[in-house]
């Protein structure tokens, strides 16, 4: 739908460009809940036995629910042109950057017909045509491949900026001082952002950091940042606004957007360790649910329910594509492995 | 003393025990304190740190190059550290660590230090978690002087080879395998089995296969299938990588006079080369291998397949090698 169709109404730029932002978040929340439906029973862990019945999205997947506005906020101030990393925890990076949920669900489906021809899965979910350079199994990896992508657009000369996502967890691992350095130091078009859940896998976060976090470490470092209330959506959007526009004028910045993650680490986690009051307070701050009651305020209501219902039809259409896509053939096991040397294995 | 365990609370068993006994024990790693993501930190329906404390138990960062370092650290001050890495996959976020440090600090220093560490790193192909979770680089630590190598198959042997482990005094490359932590059997805590002593899983006459890790329980299933025509396979379960067993085998293959080695890594470089190598230098003897093919490991089941050493494989790589046709009921002796 195009936001500014609703010509009865008198203009209102605040209230188009929230239904912008809320139709990218409504999209990874119904994107997220199908695809949590559709893995029950797909891993052996946490306690809980593998079903008999097999998922359909396979292996481990990590929801971002309850997160939507980070990367809603971030993403729609980016160009098509400019590239992002991401974490373990991808979808909605990938979504928010302009990727096609069919041909993600595909992937998650392990079919051919997606992205990464069902090679990746959910956990390296990828769309490299809208610059969105892969989700990652390891914690912090994207970040010096970020720094080392927006080195590259410096010394072309291009004229776009790099989005490096990561997760509260990342920022205890070496590569994230070796990467916010690089990054200041050559002065790099990266736009760093901590998309802080508070909890590392099943660790809450504040007992293994030290210090004041990832701005504060960012701030030793002499990088510009903004820490914010990363669910709601327009203050994302304003705070990445502002500093994308520092990182276009040629330093890197981070953004330090505080969250919550409402599933486990992985969708078949029941995350029993922690605490149901939390979780329930944490709820009521839901960014879907808080965008919405400003858009009902707004008069844009029943818009914010058709985008909702939109959603929905969009991700039951890719549902039922990716259910009747075909598996990759075997012989694509051997593809894309290597060019020197090419059809010998073993 | 025998009792029925998974392969995860074989090993919370073993690590229990050894902390009674050894106040300088302790484990430190990724989500510990809640009994570990696959519950091998879990005992009896306690987490292990709520048995023995989150000082022992200890709970860390996500930065794995401080756990094995710290670890390091933690040896030549006089603790006798269990890392926890999680899956092999991680733990290569702390090589420097593990490789230039742990394994190298006894020699390099004249012997003035020792690097009592017990480095956790499953391997393996865990269903449909792909390229960066599947690994199987066990060969690249048996290549590297200055540590053990261990990987254990069963219940019994992951009780039996940690306590070792734990007791050898060395730096220890410990590699459960990941599809292996729900396997349950009879486990006999008194016995012993020392690092580098081989097992013969299946006594047999007309070819030795020897395999370690998951490929045991893939080849055992592939043996069964072969005897019923007739080939008679000795399954030998190397345990151990380094030291491996060259006497079992050889032994066994002085016999058989004929070797195959199954492993889930690749075939390409993988420890099998080095069995059959000396084999085939000791007596030789025809060898031949079976591992994967060099590709990493995709995530739909149609390409996860092709990676995988299955007990059809093996039966159809011993049926090629005795040319017995694609099911042919002739017996081969």
């Amino acid at each position: 739908m195009d936001a500014t169709d609703h010509t009865s109404a008198p203009p209102n730029p605040r209230r188009d460009r929230l239904l912008i932002l809320y139709r990218t978040m409504a999209r990874i929340r119904a994107f997220e809940d199908a695809a949590e439906i559709a893995s029950q029973g797909g891993v052996q862990a946490w306690g809980i036995e593998a079903s008999s019945t097999p998922a359909r999205v396979r292996g481990p997947l990590h929801l971002s629910t309850g997160q939507e506005a980070v990367a809603a906020g971030v993403c729609i101030n980016l160009a098509r042109t400019d590239l992002l990393t991401s974490t373990h925890r991808g979808h909605g990076h990938t979504l928010a950057k302009g990727a096609d949920m069919t041909r993600m669900m595909c992937e998650l489906f392990g079919r051919a017909t997606g992205y990464n021809g069902g090679k990746g899965g959910s956990m390296h979910i990828a769309d490299f045509s809208v610059g969105m350079l892969g989700a990652n199994g390891v914690v912090a990896a994207g970040i010096p491949i970020a720094t080392g992508a927006a080195h590259a657009l410096k010394l072309q000369g291009k004229d776009a900026l790099v989005a490096c996502f990561f997760g509260d967890g990342a920022i205890n691992r070496g590569p994230f001082l070796e990467g916010l350095n690089w990054a200041q130091v050559y002065g790099l078009p990266v736009l760093f952002v901590c998309e802080d859940n508070r909890i590392a896998a099943t660790t809450p976060t504040y007992t293994m950091t030290a210090g004041d976090g990832a701005a504060a470490r960012a701030v030793a470092l002499g990088l510009i940042t903004q820490t914010v209330d990363g669910n709601d959506v327009e203050v994302v959007d304003r705070a990445a606004a502002q500093l994308a526009q520092v990182v276009r004028d040629g330093r890197p910045a981070l953004l330090h957007a505080i969250t919550y993650r409402f599933k486990g680490h992985v969708s078949v986690d029941p995350g029993r360790y922690r605490d149901a009051a939390e979780v329930a307070r944490a709820q009521q701050d839901d960014p879907l649910l808080r965008a919405r009651t400003v858009l009902t305020e707004l008069g844009a209501g029943d818009e914010a329910a058709r985008i909702d219902a939109e959603a929905k039809a969009e991700v039951n259409a890719a549902l039922a594509v990716a259910d009747a896509a075909p598996w990759p053939d075997a012989a694509e096991a051997y593809r894309d492995v290597l060019t020197t040397g090419e059809g010998r294995w073993r | 003393m025998s009792t029925v365990l998974t392969y995860a609370q074989a090993a919370a068993a073993a690590l229990a025990s050894a902390m009674e006994a050894d106040s300088r024990i302790v484990a430190l790693g990724e989500d510990l304190g809640r009994g570990g993501v696959f519950g091998q930190y879990m005992l009896d329906g306690k987490t292990l740190q709520q048995r023995f404390g989150s000082a022992r138990i200890i709970d860390t960062p996500i930065s794995e190059a401080n756990i094995m370092g710290a670890a390091v650290g933690m040896a030549l001050a006089g603790l006798r550290p269990v890392v926890e890495m999680r899956v092999i996959d991680f733990a290569l976020c702390g090589m420097d660590e593990l490789v230039n440090q742990a394994a190298k600090n006894r020699y390099m220093f004249g012997g003035q230090g020792r690097v009592p560490l017990v480095a956790r790193m499953p391997i393996g192909i865990w269903t449909a978690s792909a390229a960066q979770h599947s690994q199987s680089l066990e060969a690249w630590f048996a290549h590297l002087p200055g540590v053990a190598v261990v990987c254990p198959a069963t219940p019994q042997d992951n009780h039996g080879l940690l306590t070792a482990a734990l007791a050898s005094g060395d730096p220890v490359v410990y590699m459960e395998h990941k599809e292996l932590w729900g396997l349950r059997s009879e486990v006999d805590t008194s016995v012993e089995i020392p690092l580098g002593k081989a097992r013969i899983a299946r006594a047999g006459r007309g070819l030795t296969i020897v395999t370690w890790s998951r490929t045991l329980h893939e080849t055992l299933k592939a043996a069964a299938e072969l005897a019923t025509e007739g080939v008679s396979c000795e399954v030998i379960d190397l345990r151990t990588l380094w030291p491996w067993d060259r006497e079992a085998v050889l032994e066994s293959c002085a016999r058989t006079k004929r070797l195959l080695v199954t492993h889930e890594a690749v075939q390409v470089a993988g420890f099998g080369a080095e069995v059959a190598a000396t084999v085939g230098e000791e007596l030789g003897c025809p060898v031949r291998r079976l591992g994967a093919p060099r590709i990493p490991v995709g995530y739909a089941p149609t390409l996860e397949a092709e990676a995988r050493i299955d007990a059809p494989k093996i039966v159809a790589a011993v049926r090629a090698w005795l040319d017995l046709g694609p099911a042919s009921a002739s017996a081969a002796e």
